[in-house]
């Protein structure tokens, strides 16, 4: 087998065209994903059984089946129901673009809200206890102490679980979609050029993924930078008596 | 002595690993796709069967030669051969100028065209002006898929599927206008109960299209199946597997 260099540089265009659409789908399934994951972690830690109820259901279910087969289910499954196609859904279900955002959503939702749930049960106890010694409310606590410090928390694991979605966003392609793995697919069904092909898109997920870690990097610092913090001592205070120190 | 035994010893090992390989040397391993019926299918008992696989038998039993069939993705289908997964590919492979960069092909063993296929009901007409805008489906890497693409990519929206019966499916669940496929798995397909609602539309596009056997460049297994194939066609035995799946010759 002959190494083509030049079939990469001839369909970089067209990958690069499925590279956009690999990001929109990732972009808009994380935000849709974050949103949703939010109340399923809040009411994953609730007190009430009940309340807990659901969210463990979801959760339990999203994360206990393949990404392909709820894909699959979506997409080939929901249009085999009459009612489904003669409803206003239909409109929306009859596009694979939107089937692979609600698959995508929903599942990185459940991922995501496992990983927050775990982020506030790892808050410091005295935290919420001192929150609660001023007299703040209960959504108050939520809105001033919970949420930041879970998202401080979750950051690095919230980080991985968006490298994972970018890569399981390459199952759009299997159904009809033209995203990165899709179009370089449809290119080697002509080029039959694999490997050149395949590396070039490799590459480009390797890159995306990079910015998404530098990106994460930025983030930490800035939503965790009390732990970067150093205490500095004024200097007359040394002077004056050691056990003054600190 | 003990040199003598030794030596004994030694070419019986060689002789036992030479005997091994050349058995090996006859096995043929075949890799057909599974999911393009009536040609190649996989039924109730995960067993591939088909037209095909029927004819792979047949040239096997003609070759005499011990056949081993296995299934492969249709886009992975040329790369495995390459990477001698397998040694020939006998799964309705149309015989094209690209392909025959990478692999060598036998004579047909059948020919094919194209057709669309749509609603009954619908008034689908298959000139360019009428297909405007419509939504055609086709598997990816076939040449109906081609087709689309190098003819209608301008004129309608084209969509791709990993195997035909996932575009079946969208047809029937009305994402797609129309569709365009070789015609005789859509035959098939169309006396089925999902497909009866479906017809063939307009003429059938004659493409030229001839299905053989795909084997590695240069490979003398090439030479042996075009002499099985010839046997074949002569003897009878391949009108008879024509016969159990269309009322009309399509070789």
């Amino acid at each position: 087998m002959s190494w083509d260099w030049s079939v990469i540089l001839k369909y970089l265009p067209r990958l690069l065209e499925g590279t956009w659409l690999t990001l929109e789908l990732v972009a808009i399934s994380g935000l849709i994903g974050i949103a949703l994951a939010v109340p399923l972690a809040l009411m994953r830690v609730s007190n009430s059984p009940w309340v807990r109820a659901f969210p463990f259901a979801y959760i339990f279910f999203f994360r206990g089946t393949p990404l392909l087969v709820q894909i699959f289910l979506i997409y080939y499954g929901a249009s085999q129901f009459e009612a489904v196609k003669q409803s206003v859904f239909w409109e929306v279900l009859k596009q694979p673009y939107w089937c692979a955002i609600i698959a995508f959503s929903m599942n990185t939702a459940a991922y995501s809200a496992e990983l927050i749930r775990g982020a506030i049960q790892a808050i410091p106890k005295g935290e919420i206890e001192a929150a609660e010694a001023l007299g703040m409310s209960k959504p108050t606590q939520i809105r001033r102490i919970v949420l930041p410090r879970a998202f401080g928390i979750v950051l690095p694991a919230y980080g991985n679980e968006l490298i994972l979605m970018l890569k399981g966003s390459s199952l759009a392609s299997t159904i009809t979609l033209l995203d990165l793995t899709g179009m370089a697919r449809t290119i080697i069904a002509r080029t039959y050029t694999p490997l050149e092909i395949f590396l070039a898109a490799g590459v480009i997920y390797l890159l995306i993924s990079g910015v998404f870690i530098g990106c994460f990097r930025l983030l930490e610092k800035r939503l965790n930078r009390y732990q970067h913090y150093r205490h500095q001592v004024p200097v007359e205070l040394t002077k004056i008596d050691p056990r003054l120190q600190d | 002595m003990n040199l003598r035994k030794l030596i004994v010893t030694l070419s019986l090992v060689a002789g036992t690993a030479l005997a091994a390989s050349a058995a090996q040397a006859e096995k043929i391993r075949i890799a057909t796709e599974g999911a393009y019926a009536p040609f190649n299918m996989i039924d109730a008992n995960g067993d591939l069967k088909g037209f095909d696989v029927d004819i792979a038998h047949a040239l096997c039993a003609q070759m005499k030669a011990d056949c081993e069939l296995v299934a492969q993705d249709w886009d992975g289908i040329i790369p495995g051969l390459l990477t001698r997964k397998y040694d020939a590919i006998v799964a309705s492979m149309s015989i094209t100028e690209e392909r025959l960069r990478v692999v060598d092909f036998t004579e047909r063993y059948y020919s094919n065209v194209l057709s669309f296929a749509a609603a009954r009901d619908s008034d689908f007409k298959t000139d360019k002006d009428s297909l405007k805008g419509k939504v055609i489906g086709a598997q990816r890497a076939t040449i109906a898929g081609l087709y689309l693409e190098d003819n209608l990519a301008d004129t309608v929206e084209v969509k791709l599927y990993d195997t035909q019966d996932n575009a079946y499916l969208d047809l029937a669940a009305g994402r797609l206008d129309g569709l365009l496929s070789d015609k005789f798995p859509a035959y098939d397909w169309l006396r089925s109960e999902e497909g009866q609602s479906f017809e063939f539309k307009g003429a059938d596009i004659d493409i030229d299209d001839k299905i053989g056997i795909a084997v590695r460049k240069g490979d003398p297994l090439k030479d042996k199946f075009n002499a099985a194939i010839k046997a074949i066609v002569d003897n009878g035995t391949y009108a008879k597997i024509n016969a159990e799946y269309f009322p009309f010759s399509i070789y």
